[in-house]
């Protein structure tokens, strides 16, 4: 009991120390990424916080002030209903920065359980995830989200969980790589030797060693997600109103840009803002974890 | 060719009452060339032109210039002989005559006669055609042709819509006869008698027509028709613009923001007339709150038709107040009328026991706040800030409604067919015939019928009924007129708008006149003048 | 090299039946019928005509025993008909728009190759420099970007304002009448903004792959070696480095072609360009399921061919692989 206690505190110390700290000490170091954590963090406050304060709501009809450009009242101007195009925006970002963590949370979920299992155990599990895997590769993954939410209840709940379905296939690669080669390393082979049950051995000890290309994947990730609840808005397919997203906001400027490029004008900056920053991040982690593979 | 279409998915061009809004540069050279294409822009490809097999507007926009019915709507919205030379109904209404014009060819060559009525009758009602036309001749009795220009149906019992229905376009048997109908090549390469022929057709790109020498009623002026595929509406815009198409329709926004600088209206032509449909909000009275007609009422003094069609439709529409559009016959202006009428609106919910208990800005009832979700389809911009006005006008009376858009395939099928909603935006066509059995009749109210409201009413199955057999016009209108009144008084829905069409067509097409049935109508008249064609 | 051949295509047969199954099973266990938008909201319809048109589409049979009749179609390359009024055979309505796929999907790699490459070199060799963040900041940007907005944008520069290129579609009006040349040039103009939109987020991809591979492989032993030896950076750059560092790109190219194509549904919409991705969404919205899964199958299809090209292709170039799997 007392050398599995020890052992299982020396990873974690060994996780904590060689982890977070150096993360944050190293990508401290690469200004892109730094600036544009900043930037997301912020983003994501504004966000959250804003709409406690402010008094418009982001439905908020006036038919007597449709298509104002950007004034001081109205700092991104008005839609074709009135509504103030700032709050949609801000209150669109809660939603796309949600889609993009969520669906992602739910595909590295999914990633990681798959992975873990498939280099853990290796042998008919391994090949039977790795053939699911090849699969799901092989079939165009936008063509699967549009069949899905072409069937589903447009809510943003379903469409995180399609986006997550479906971009869980390149985690769990890494994740079962890391595994392959972690499995052989000693301490596992002392963990099993002292008869600590797979699943703890998997998701306690080998797991934290092998999240480096994860939290790299995970960025970029999120980048993505982001563009394809854009993608779907522009068919029609994504969040739907009267709730914004960036994406609805975006799409419902595209068509009159000549005469009212306010209202695509700025949801487009916040995506392409915050997707940069996401992938800036996943640049900077990735110099900074230098993950041995990545994809 | 009746329009029966009801999904108005795709706005159609038909229309009425057509008002011509930029008076046309007067031209020098006006004369009547032969010459030129027309580029037709559409949202989408069209799927069969065999016309009875599809229900897509597309379909039907392209096969109404491939070929004829027996009859068809005039300028003015009457009945007249198309392929028929003359038409003659029997006293009691129970059989009509066609005589047919002499000499006329398909495509192909071949004449015209008597026995492609027949078959095209045959094949319509033939159990193994998926066609979703055949309802229109459940009481015919039974078809004959005594000779080759002579085509006779009679019915069992008198069916006002009798005659509208042999609109329908009629068939070549020697191309389709012995043959399976949904394999047949004609759905690609169409073979009929009407002004143009198709040339080609590429799917999802385009299909082109080129005028027919020898129609019956002279070759079009113009060379051929092109129908471009344009998916996007922005990029429909950016190409009507740039010149790569002549003809399409413009949203309320474009009209009134987009299309009134001097170089706009110096190379196109808007035109406005009321379209043939409406939109409304309907309620499902099989569900509670909505099966208190006060509630309805109250709910009906809530909504601002006006500031629905200045904020959704720029002011391009008319109130509806029933499921005429105001300009025709059968509209009956005496009906109750709800305009906006917050106070009466909050009374009549308090008379009928809502009240907001709890101080949460809702009302209650028995503990149960009213609140229900309105469903309407994707793709319809103008549906979806219909509902996002709405429901801002129900909050200020302490109605919470929420708003839920579903793909069109899914919203039909699990949620209006299946009864499975609390209320609905959708909008209906308006046929050329006022009868409105398949909508308002209790019989269609049961699951997969298109009452979707499950509307009963003792008295108006009745007129229904009625109204159906009565071919004298102006008995048929006084029954038409009842019912009228009884739905603005029942308010199973709320009527909100009839919506004005507005097409946008390039300056060098002359001949076109906009009458009642809309600009379309004599497309084979429209002509270029030699030194302005394009093509 | 045969056994590894051989080896590789026994791989992707479990492949294949995995994707027949997804394609199907998603398809038909979704609620909806394709009969809907013809017999719904259509007045004169009963019952019995609504019965008529399942039986004719053979929806009145349970799941499996459609997914096991469709399967064994398929291996003949029936797909059966569309269930869109036009009845047509699904597989010609997938051969007249399968061409102008392909075409954009080939040219969207070459173009891919031919920019990013030189771009991903550049960007290793003028490491730290302001040029190289600048381009790389650029190639960020430009991955970030919506792109159907990017298509709008472009759409207003080039074709309303500048008038130098065509909005939509492929062909011109008049094309029937142009010489053979000037119809090439007519295509060509059409496919520019279309090839734009496709290709410049892969392109920042791609070039970033390539000038972190090169990074990579300029720290390997070897290279250290021939510097060691004196000899000049570019001829270490062209004869050492880059072999090596562009081998792996081959497998990300096969890679791409699932994006490819899904992101054709976006560009194609936008372009009007009558492609596979416009016929999928087109089908995926009226549920028509034979399309829909026979255009599953295919693109998977497809991916699996590209794939086992860039494996052979890698295989070929690096010996390691053949003999080491």
């Amino acid at each position: 009991m007392l050398i599995n206690d020890l052992a299982s505190e020396r990873w974690l110390k060994m996780f904590e120390s060689t982890y977070s700290k150096i993360i944050f000490k190293k990508i401290s170091q690469k200004k892109t990424a730094k600036y544009s954590i900043y930037f997301i963090l912020a983003l994501i406050l504004i966000s959250f916080l804003y709409p406690i304060f402010s008094k418009t709501g982001y439905d908020e009809i006036n038919l007597d002030k449709v298509l104002l450009p950007p004034s001081a009242e109205h700092w991104f101007g008005t839609d074709a209903l009135g509504r103030d195009v700032f709050t949609r925006v801000i209150y669109g970002g809660r939603v796309s920065l949600m889609v993009g963590f969520v669906s992602e949370g739910i595909a590295i979920l999914i990633g990681v359980i798959l992975g873990s299992l498939s280099g853990y155990f290796g042998g008919k599990i391994d090949s039977l995830i790795m053939r699911l895997t090849d699969v799901m590769l092989c079939i165009p993954t936008f063509f699967l989200i549009i069949s899905a939410t072409a069937y589903v209840e447009p809510s943003i709940w379903n469409i995180m969980i399609i986006i997550g379905l479906t971009g869980w296939m390149s985690i769990a690669r890494l994740v079962r790589g890391e595994f392959l080669s972690l499995r052989e390393r000693e301490f596992v082979m002392y963990e099993k030797a002292i008869g600590n049950k797979n699943f703890i051995i998997m998701f306690k000890h080998i797991l934290p060693n092998a999240l480096n290309p994860v939290i790299v994947s995970a960025s970029f990730g999120i980048a993505g997600a982001i563009l394809t609840e854009t993608a779907l808005s522009f068919l029609g397919l994504g969040v739907q109103p009267p709730v914004p997203s960036w994406g609805n906001i975006l799409t419902s400027g595209k068509d009159i840009l000549e005469i009212a490029w306010w209202i695509s004008l700025f949801p487009g900056l916040f995506i392409l803002l915050s997707v940069l920053c996401y992938n800036l991040i996943g640049e900077g982690l990735k110099d900074a974890l230098n993950p041995r593979q990545y994809d | 060719m009746r329009a029966f279409l009801s999904i108005i998915f795709f706005m159609l061009l038909l229309g009425c009452k057509a008002e011509k809004v930029e008076k046309r540069a007067v031209s020098s050279v006006d004369s009547k060339d032969y010459g030129d294409k027309l580029i037709e822009g559409t949202i989408g490809d069209a799927s069969n032109l065999i016309p009875f097999l599809a229900s897509d507007s597309a379909s039907h926009q392209v096969a109404g210039l491939i070929y004829n019915g027996l009859v068809k709507y005039d300028e003015n919205l009457n009945i007249v002989g198309d392929l028929a030379e003359s038409f003659d109904i029997s006293q009691d209404g129970l059989k009509i005559t066609f005589k047919l014009r002499k000499g006329v060819k398909w495509h192909d060559g071949k004449e015209f006669t008597s026995d492609d009525c027949v078959f095209t009758y045959k094949i319509i009602t033939d159990p193994d055609t998926p066609t979703p036309y055949s309802g229109d001749f459940l009481t015919v009795k039974k078809v004959y042709n005594p000779d080759k220009y002579t085509f006779v149906v009679e019915y069992k019992e008198p069916f006002a819509p009798a005659l509208s229905s042999w609109g329908v376009s009629i068939v070549p048997k020697h191309l389709l006869e012995g043959k399976d109908i949904t394999k047949s090549e004609l759905a690609r390469k169409p073979v009929g008698t009407g002004p143009y022929i198709l040339k080609e057709w590429i799917a999802g790109d385009k299909i082109e027509l080129q005028a027919n020498e020898n129609y019956f009623e002279g070759r079009p002026y113009l060379n051929g028709e092109v129908f471009r595929v344009i998916p996007d509406t922005a990029t429909m815009f950016f190409e009507l613009k740039s010149g790569n198409i002549d003809f399409t329709s413009l949203t309320p926004l474009q009209y009134e923001r987009q299309t009134n600088d001097e170089s706009f209206k110096n190379r196109f032509n808007k035109y406005r007339y009321l379209a043939f449909a409406y939109t409304y909000f309907g309620f499902n009275l099989n569900r509670k709150p909505f099966d208190d007609k006060r509630v309805r009422k109250a709910i009906a003094y809530a909504i601002d038709k006006k500031e629905i069609i200045k904020g959704v439709l720029l002011g391009h529409g008319e109130e509806a107040t029933g499921p005429y559009k105001p300009d025709v016959y059968w509209y009956n202006p005496n009906v109750e009328r709800y305009g906006l009428n917050i106070e009466k609106a909050k009374n009549i919910l308090k008379s009928a026991g809502f009240e907001d208990r709890d101080g949460d800005g809702i009302l209650e009832k028995d503990g149960k706040p009213l609140r229900f979700t309105v469903l309407t389809n994707q793709g319809n911009d103008a549906r979806i800030k219909t509902a996002e006005i709405i429901q801002r006008r129900l909050k200020n009376i302490g109605i919470d409604m929420k708003i839920l858009v579903l793909e069109w395939a899914v919203f039909i099928k699990e949620f209006i067919s299946k009864r499975n909603f609390d209320a609905i935006i959708l909008g209906w066509t308006i046929p050329q015939d006022p009868d409105l059995y398949d909508i308002w009749h209790s019989s269609k109210a049961e699951k997969g019928g298109l009452n979707h409201y499950s509307y009963k009413n003792d008295e108006v199955d009745r007129l229904l009924i009625e109204g159906r057999k009565t071919i004298d016009k102006k008995k048929r209108k006084k029954i038409y007129d009842r019912i009228q009144e009884i739905l603005a008084d029942d308010v199973p829905c709320v009527f909100l708008y009839v919506p004005y069409a507005l097409p946008v067509i390039d300056k060098r097409f002359r001949g076109i006149e906009p009458k009642p049935a809309g600009i379309t109508y004599n497309k084979e008249k429209w002509y270029v003048p030699k030194i302005e064609q394009r093509y | 090299m045969l056994k590894y051949l051989i080896k590789r295509l026994l791989a992707t047969i479990p492949v294949f039946f995995g994707i027949t199954v997804i394609s199907f099973f998603i398809i038909n266990l979704t609620p909806g019928s394709p009969t809907d938008l013809q017999t719904e909201l259509n007045p004169r319809i009963t019952p019995e005509i609504v019965e008529k048109l399942r039986k004719h589409y053979d929806l009145d049979k349970p799941v499996y025993v459609r997914y096991i009749k469709w399967v064994k179609n398929i291996a003949l390359l029936d797909f059966g008909n569309s269930l869109s009024p036009d009845g047509r055979k699904v597989i010609d309505k997938i051969k007249e728009r399968l061409p102008v796929t392909l075409l954009i999907s080939l040219l969207s790699m070459i173009i891919m190759l031919i920019f990013s490459i030189p771009l991903g070199i550049y960007i290793s060799v003028n490491k730290g420099k302001l040029r190289e963040r600048i381009i790389t900041f650029l190639s960020f940007f430009f991955y970030s970007m919506p792109s159907f907005w990017l298509a709008v944008i472009l759409i207003i520069i080039f074709g309303i304002y500048l008038r130098v290129l065509p909005i939509s579609g492929l062909k011109s009006i008049n094309y029937a009448y142009l010489s053979t040349f000037d119809k090439i040039i007519d295509i060509a103009k059409h496919l520019i903004l279309p090839l734009i939109v496709a290709t410049t987020g892969s392109i920042a991809y791609l070039s970033r792959y390539v000038s972190s591979n090169l990074d990579e492989v300029l720290k390997q032993e070897y290279i250290l070696l021939a510097r060691i030896k004196g000899l000049p950076e570019k001829v270490i750059l062209r004869k050492h480095a880059l072999k090596n560092a562009l081998i792996p790109v081959i497998t990300i190219l096969g890679l791409s072609v699932p994006g490819l194509i899904g992101g054709s549904v976006i560009f194609e919409t936008i372009f009007s360009i009558p492609g596979m991705g416009q016929l999928f969404f087109q089908s995926a919205m009226s549920r028509d399921y034979p399309v829909i899964m026979a255009l599953l199958v295919l693109t998977s299809i497809l991916t699996l061919v590209g794939n086992i090209l860039a494996d052979i292709g890698y295989a070929l170039s690096d010996p390691r692989i053949r003999y080491g799997d």
